[in-house]
């Protein structure tokens, strides 16, 4: 019973460095990125295929993995603010691209990473006092030194200028920003993040797919969302805190579903539908709430 | 200062051509602050844009601090240009604090990863608040969003005035507050204006704010500066000279209606 926790606690920090790429894109900058959902896989496809054909050592794969999902969102960016294509269609472009790059990265549509050493079993050996929670520590001591890392940029005079480019692009601009470039930054970021959490997923898991990365974007959404209404602040590092809970929660949700779902008529293969109803109550409850409320000022 | 060497703007959609701006000459000195009036279509916005690089010049030079910027885009003129707009949320991120907006503020160019806002500029800001009497130094760390339109403007001029610019635009940046805010921000903008002797250009509708503010007027009409009055001359200045001025020139249509605006 315990160790089902553990492992929703593993999959909520994993996945949440990938909502923390998100939470850059979708609420910092308001670029609703889909990118994601491909660079996801890239992460996982470079991280599987280094470790199984060329025997790289699983740590270092994650850094390759990050630089890989930088270059992809270096061309949504450079789609968007150098070509003039729309943010939402920079995204799905690039997605589609990736797609086939992540089928040549693999070399085939899924490698399975049982008979090599992946992060999940260096750190089950090297980590022996831990027992069953070595790998927990290790991916919450990862995904805690992301954030802070993010927490960190986010308050330098580069992460504030990223931040305000989300909220006032003409201002800016007079201020001596280029908000082209600030998005060009942000989408690097961001996918990055996002590969980063697709190695350590693929490693965690075992596999890699061409397929694992779909609804990204919504699992993502659904860990900012669901932590933004709980930790209601502008504060960047309460908002990071909430993304990471979110995760958590989420993955918790998630794990109960699949364990008891079936008791109520649901099935596994119902979970992305689940999950998007999820993010949809989530995103319009805040605006209910604030219609009942009518009298306190929000904005 | 700032120099517009023989500029002229045409804009063209389709077979019709508009010329916004006609062969304009124009040098400000440090610390000069000119005021231009004008009816809607005289070339005032045209003018400013030119300025701060968001529209280019067809023809003609435009110059900065000794800079010839003609082709310069404009957040790399931020380097020595501010700008305040009429609409006061055009000036400030909402979702960022008071006190993060003026640390953005305070560094046009270079940006790098130091810290945004170390101890010692936030206390530096909040002196800067207190001196200028505008109650926002308690509350620095709540979101721009939650000021009135009077606090924005305020705000949005001491960000522009924060990393002491060579030039400062102003577009009718009191012409969406009610005449107390107008007020105190015209007071505010003088204040910055006079203590870090700012080159300023400022478009107005308002004829009395027009004479009141500023030590050179320059009337626009058809893309062109028809009138200009300066020191003593613009000291003694009345509305109705203006009106008369623009009468002469035959423009008399125009200046009924900015005479009308006054009241």
């Amino acid at each position: 019973m315990t160790s089902i926790w553990i492992h929703a606690a593993e999959q909520g920090l994993a996945y949440g460095i990938a909502a923390l790429g998100v939470f850059i894109t979708y609420r910092v900058l308001r670029f609703p990125d889909l990118t994601v959902d491909g660079s996801f896989v890239t992460g996982a496809a470079i991280a599987a295929s280094l470790l199984s054909h060329a025997g790289f050592d699983p740590f270092s794969v994650l850094l390759l993995a990050f630089a890989g999902g930088c270059v992809a969102g270096l061309i949504t960016g450079l789609l968007n603010t150098r070509l003039g294509i729309t943010d939402l269609l920079a995204g799905v472009l690039t997605m589609i691209m990736l797609y086939s790059i992540n089928l040549r990265i693999m070399g085939r549509p899924n490698i399975s990473l049982l008979r090599v050493d992946t992060v999940a079993r260096v750190v089950d050996r090297g980590l022996p006092a831990f027992g069953h929670f070595a790998v927990l520590a290790f991916i919450a001591a990862g995904t805690l030194a992301v954030a802070l890392a993010l927490y960190g940029f986010l308050r330098t005079e580069v992460g504030l200028a990223l931040r305000a480019a989300g909220d006032n692009e003409a201002m800016i601009t007079a201020h001596g920003v280029d908000p082209r470039s600030m998005k060009m930054s942000g989408l690097v970021l961001s996918n990055g993040l996002v590969a980063l959490s697709g190695a350590l997923v693929a490693q965690y898991s075992g596999f890699a797919d061409v397929g694992m990365g779909i609804g990204t974007i919504v699992t993502g959404l659904a860990a900012v969302i669901i932590g933004g209404s709980l930790v209601r602040s502008r504060r960047v590092g309460w908002m990071i805190v909430g993304v990471l809970v979110g995760s958590l929660l989420y993955r918790a949700a998630v794990m109960l579903a699949l364990r008891y779902g079936h008791n109520v008529g649901f099935q596994a293969s119902d979970l992305k539908l689940v999950t998007a109803l999820l993010v949809i109550l989530a995103m319009v409850l805040p605006a209910l709430r604030e219609r009942a409320a009518r009298r306190v000022r929000t904005c | 200062m700032l120099r517009l060497e023989r500029v002229s703007k045409r804009f063209v959609s389709g077979r019709d051509e508009v010329i916004a701006l006609a062969d304009v000459d124009l040098a400000l000195d440090r610390g000069e602050f000119l005021t231009i009036i004008g009816s809607n279509g005289a070339g005032k916005t045209t003018l400013l844009n030119v300025v701060c690089g968001t529209v280019l010049p067809t023809v003609g030079r435009v110059w900065m601090a000794g800079h010839d910027v003609t082709t310069v885009p404009p957040h790399r003129r931020a380097r020595w240009l501010a700008r305040i707009v009429q609409d006061p949320l055009q000036g400030s991120a909402p979702n960022l604090s008071i006190a993060e907006n003026l640390a953005l503020a305070s560094r046009r160019h270079r940006r790098g990863l130091r810290r945004a806002l170390p101890g010692r500029l936030r206390r530096r800001l909040r002196e800067l608040l207190r001196e200028h009497a505008m109650g926002l130094e308690r509350r620095m760390d709540d979101p721009v969003c939650l000021l009135s339109g009077g606090e924005r403007q305020a705000l949005a001029v001491t960000m522009a005035t924060l990393s002491r610019p060579d030039v400062l635009l102003l577009d009718e940046h009191t012409a969406a507050l009610d005449p107390h805010n107008a007020q105190r921000i015209s007071r505010l903008t003088e204040g910055f204006v006079r203590e870090l002797d700012l080159t300023t250009m400022m478009v107005t509708h308002n004829m009395e704010q027009a004479i009141a503010m500023g030590n050179r007027l320059l009337m626009m009409h058809k893309g062109q500066f028809i009138v200009e009055i300066a020191g003593e001359a613009k000291a003694r200045a009345r509305v109705c000279d203006l009106v008369e001025l623009f009468a002469k020139r035959d423009v008399s249509e125009d200046a009924l209606l900015l005479a009308g605006e006054r009241t």
